[in-house]
């Protein structure tokens, strides 16, 4: 659609300077925040970050910011950095990317800085807030995989919230049943690739349109996971909704490290699951033959088809496979993260991973990212509301949507879905 | 491709069309879903449990305690939906329907919204925070202005719509401007619109006096839809609002200039370009109509149902219209009727649930399966058999003469 025509600036004519105000436009509004109220708005604290915790073995010292230096700071060089892209854009020029990453961090650190000065305890730990957004992140992580595997063979998976619980139900009643929390795993990942497998039946075989399909998957399976909850899980959650949770397995030595040690190296099977997860879809899709086929699948499925790839085949497993991963993503909510199913329970958390995987541009890696920054402003509301912060907690709950809105419509714009996603492939 | 079957149809018998066509499909959907829900009821039932463990003993026990469970389940929901004949006087008698008609209200005007926007090839998954914003727009008109009585309603009426009109305009904007897609963008704007009544409803401009509940005062009885069956019921005027706006987009759609635009975007949004027909302005003018109507729900729901204004004003409506669209297939008064068929099972759906403890969630179970079913025409021929010999040329291209409105450009996630 439109943003197809802006996906491809370099095959403009050369003559023709488009010029893209977009990012002035947001660089400016950006720094009139951060002039009105970084800086402005300063509180006279200090805003401590604490970068180790007592645990750690490895102790790094904690960053104390002057709320007022760091928020004049930031917004004088932001305001530089949008009356410099300004300048680029009018002489036609193009922006280097690394602008819009340096502006991200600089605007973090402002806002940081302002929020944790302004609270009643100026002090959080920075460790706890990245390690607590990597967890929360866990779930929209393995999602957004799902969601990479299924459009990038060209279907679009919007039941990523529908596996995500059906995962965490099957999850629960099965390490209940079984009294062991692998197996719910397992079970996990089969009611994933149950809901994925209607998906694929649906959308591959009889043409369904694929949102339609996915819509009403996440509405099918919060009905059935919600009746059996409530009918047979709740007449004896002994027996059935008492599942045992995966522990936390830590590496020695290297789980001490601060800030790296809690995220990488002291995590449940899920989590050390989920590095597994990105790192083998990322080499699968792009480094091998496998990988090249779906890809092609997803772009053109007429010239994969005349090369003889099985379309439709390439597509049910894929899908299927999302399934499978997305399910994992589901066991972290009753195995790891609470220990009982309750309806509903993944609430909305699919629909994150769908923006997460459009924000990271139908990217593993890309997704990850996108996943942990989700985390991050959730967990961020977390901690601030820990230590008393002056922003309404609502305003603070809002924030990771109206980042994903910005950054959906701002940077992602320019970026362009696989071209066949969405549409069915008919064998003329 | 759905209005070319719309003017394929009226030539075909109505005969024909009954029994070949997207009628019987789905009719046999819904029952089939049905039997499906009865099956998934009884299966969870306790005495069904119970006697199916001297099953080959005694067969008998277990089902009739099977078909006991579900239809004791489904004669509960439809004496909640349509009519309660144990009531003592006729009036108690036909509540039931009226209560359906309630329910079917904002079911019915955000399911256009979501319509409206599929008939121009968007995706409208953000009716839940449009209903929420239309009536939080409303409900400040309507305890907060002193007007007279009718003028007052309808400015709250109106404020409702711009509410929901405004929240449509976002997405509308950032598609046409950015490309950015909206679904997503409606889908996190619902997030927003529910952390924004939470926050208002904590300020002093919303919330009831003396009340530490996030919760706002009672609305003027000026500015609330007047009862249309006295005291007795709550229906309200709120339902003939939803059959005009029902025609009113009948009308847009297939009557109007704007309409046909609107529909060629949908259709094609390159040929429409080739055309001359503005797509950006379509897509802005269409997420506001959508939005608007959404808001209209959001009246109805804070206007007649609810009277005050609270978190849970929307209930699960928004989504609830997106499957109520699916179902009528993006036809307004294909709408109208999946919103009346939905009000009953909602309705019902309570009734059931305080009766005999079948949990309510198997209206969603039965609804999402209906819409599944419908979908997929062929899976329902090969279920029940129907036109095997006719089709036995077997084309390539698939039947999708009664697949759901589904326009091109709601495809890719671009």
């Amino acid at each position: 659609m439109s943003t197809a025509t802006e996906a491809r600036p370099k095959k403009q004519a050369p003559g023709a300077t488009v010029r893209n105000w977009k990012a002035p436009i947001g660089f400016g509004i950006g720094a009139l925040v951060a002039l009105l109220v970084f800086a402005a708005g300063s509180p006279a604290q200090t805003a401590v970050f604490r970068i180790s915790d007592d645990s750690d073995r490895f102790r790094l010292a904690d960053v104390a910011l002057p709320a007022t230096a760091v928020g004049w700071f930031t917004a004088v060089a932001l305001t530089l950095l949008a009356v410099y892209a300004f300048l680029q854009v009018r002489n036609g020029r193009k922006l280097n990317k690394w602008i819009p990453i340096i502006y991200g961090v600089l605007f973090m650190i402002g806002f940081l800085t302002w929020v944790v000065g302004s609270a009643n305890t100026p002090s959080i730990s920075l460790s706890g807030l990245i390690a607590g957004s990597v967890t929360l992140a866990i779930p929209l992580i393995f999602g957004s995989l799902s969601g990479v595997l299924c459009e990038r063979v060209g279907v679009v998976n919007i039941a990523i919230e529908g596996q995500l619980l059906s995962g965490a139900f099957a999850a629960a009643v099965a390490a209940s049943i079984s009294g062991n929390a692998y197996v719910g795993l397992i079970a996990a990942a089969f009611a994933g690739t149950m809901v994925s497998l209607v998906l694929a039946v649906f959308s591959i075989k009889y043409f369904v349109n694929q949102i339609i399909v996915g819509v009403v998957l996440n509405v099918l399976v919060s009905g059935l996971t919600g009746f059996l909850a409530s009918t047979l899980l709740s007449r004896d959650p002994g027996a059935f909704n008492s599942p045992p949770s995966l522990p936390d397995i830590s590496i020695p030595l290297l789980s001490e490290l601060p800030i790296i040690g809690a995220i990488l190296f002291k995590q449940s099977i899920v989590g050390y699951l989920m590095y597994v997860a990105v790192i083998v879809i990322y080499i699968g899709l792009f480094h091998t033959k496998w990988g090249l086929r779906v890809r092609a699948v997803g772009e053109h499925p007429q010239a994969a088809d005349t090369m003889g790839i099985k379309v439709n085949s390439t597509r049910f497993w894929n899908v299927l496979l999302g399934g499978a991963v997305a399910g994992f993503g589901g066991a972290f909510f009753t195995l790891v993260s609470v220990s009982a199913f309750s309806r509903d329970m993944t609430a909305g958390a699919g629909y994150i991973a769908l923006a997460a995987l459009i924000f990271g541009r139908w990217n593993p890696i890309g997704a990850f990212f996108a996943a942990l920054l989700f985390g991050f402003f959730t967990n961020l509301q977390y901690v601030l509301s820990i230590v008393g912060t002056s922003v309404p907690s609502q305003f603070m709950a809002m924030l990771p949507y109206i980042v994903t809105i910005l950054a959906v419509a701002g940077l992602v714009g320019r970026s362009r879905p696989p071209a066949a996603s969405g549409t069915p492939y008919m064998k003329e | 491709m759905s209005s070319q079957s719309q003017s394929g149809d009226s030539s075909r018998s109505v005969l024909h069309r009954l029994m070949g066509g997207s009628t019987l499909v789905a009719l046999l959907s819904v029952v089939l879903s049905i039997v499906l829900g009865g099956l998934l009821i009884a299966v969870t039932d306790e005495r069904v449990a119970e006697t199916s463990s001297y099953f080959f003993s005694r067969p008998g026990d277990m089902l009739s305690a099977a078909w006991e469970a579900a239809s004791g389940a489904y004669i509960a929901l439809f004496q909640g939906a349509v009519f309660n004949p144990r009531a003592d006087t006729l009036a108690g008698s036909i509540r039931p329907f009226t209560e359906t008609l309630t329910v079917a209200t904002p079911l019915i005007l955000a399911g256009l919204g979501v319509a409206i926007a599929f008939r121009t090839g968007l995706f409208n998954i953000g009716a839940q925070g449009q209903i929420i914003i239309g009536a939080t727009f409303a409900a400040w008109v309507g305890f907060t202005l002193e007007l007279p009585p009718g003028i007052h309603l309808l400015i709250a009426v109106l404020a409702g719509f711009i509410g929901g009109a405004l929240w449509g305009f976002i997405p509308g904007i950032l598609k046409a401007r950015t490309g950015a897609h909206e679904v997503i963008v409606t889908i996190m704007l619902n997030y927003v619109a529910v952390y924004l009544v939470a926050y208002l409803l904590f300020t002093p401009a919303f919330q009831n006096p003396g009340s530490s509940n996030p919760i706002s005062p009672r609305l003027d009885d000026s500015a609330m839809f007047p009862l249309i069956l006295g005291s007795g019921y709550r229906l309200h005027l709120g339902f003939l609002v939803a059959i005009a706006a029902t025609y009113g987009v009948w009308w847009l759609l297939n009557r109007s200039t704007t309409g046909f635009e609107l529909r060629a975007v949908g259709a094609n949004p390159h040929a429409a370009r080739t055309a001359g027909i503005s797509v950006t302005k379509g897509y802005v003018v269409v997420m506001m109509l959508a939005g608007g109507l959404a808001g209209l729900a959001g009246v109805a729901q804070v206007a007649g149902t609810e009277k005050v204004l609270t978190g849970g004003i929307a209930a699960s409506f928004g989504f609830d219209a997106i499957t109520v669209a699916l179902l009528g297939r993006s036809h307004p008064w294909g709408v109208f009727f999946a919103g009346l068929l939905f009000g009953a099972f909602r309705a019902g759906g309570v009734q059931m649930q305080t009766q005999t403890g079948t949990p309510i969630d198997i209206v969603l179970v039965v609804q999402s399966l209906i819409v599944l079913f419908i979908a997929a025409p062929p899976l329902i021929k090969a279920i029940f058999r129907i036109d095997q010999k006719k089709k036995k040329k077997k084309s390539n291209k698939p039947d999708r003469s009664e697949d759901i409105t589904t326009p091109t450009a709601a495809g890719g996630l671009a």
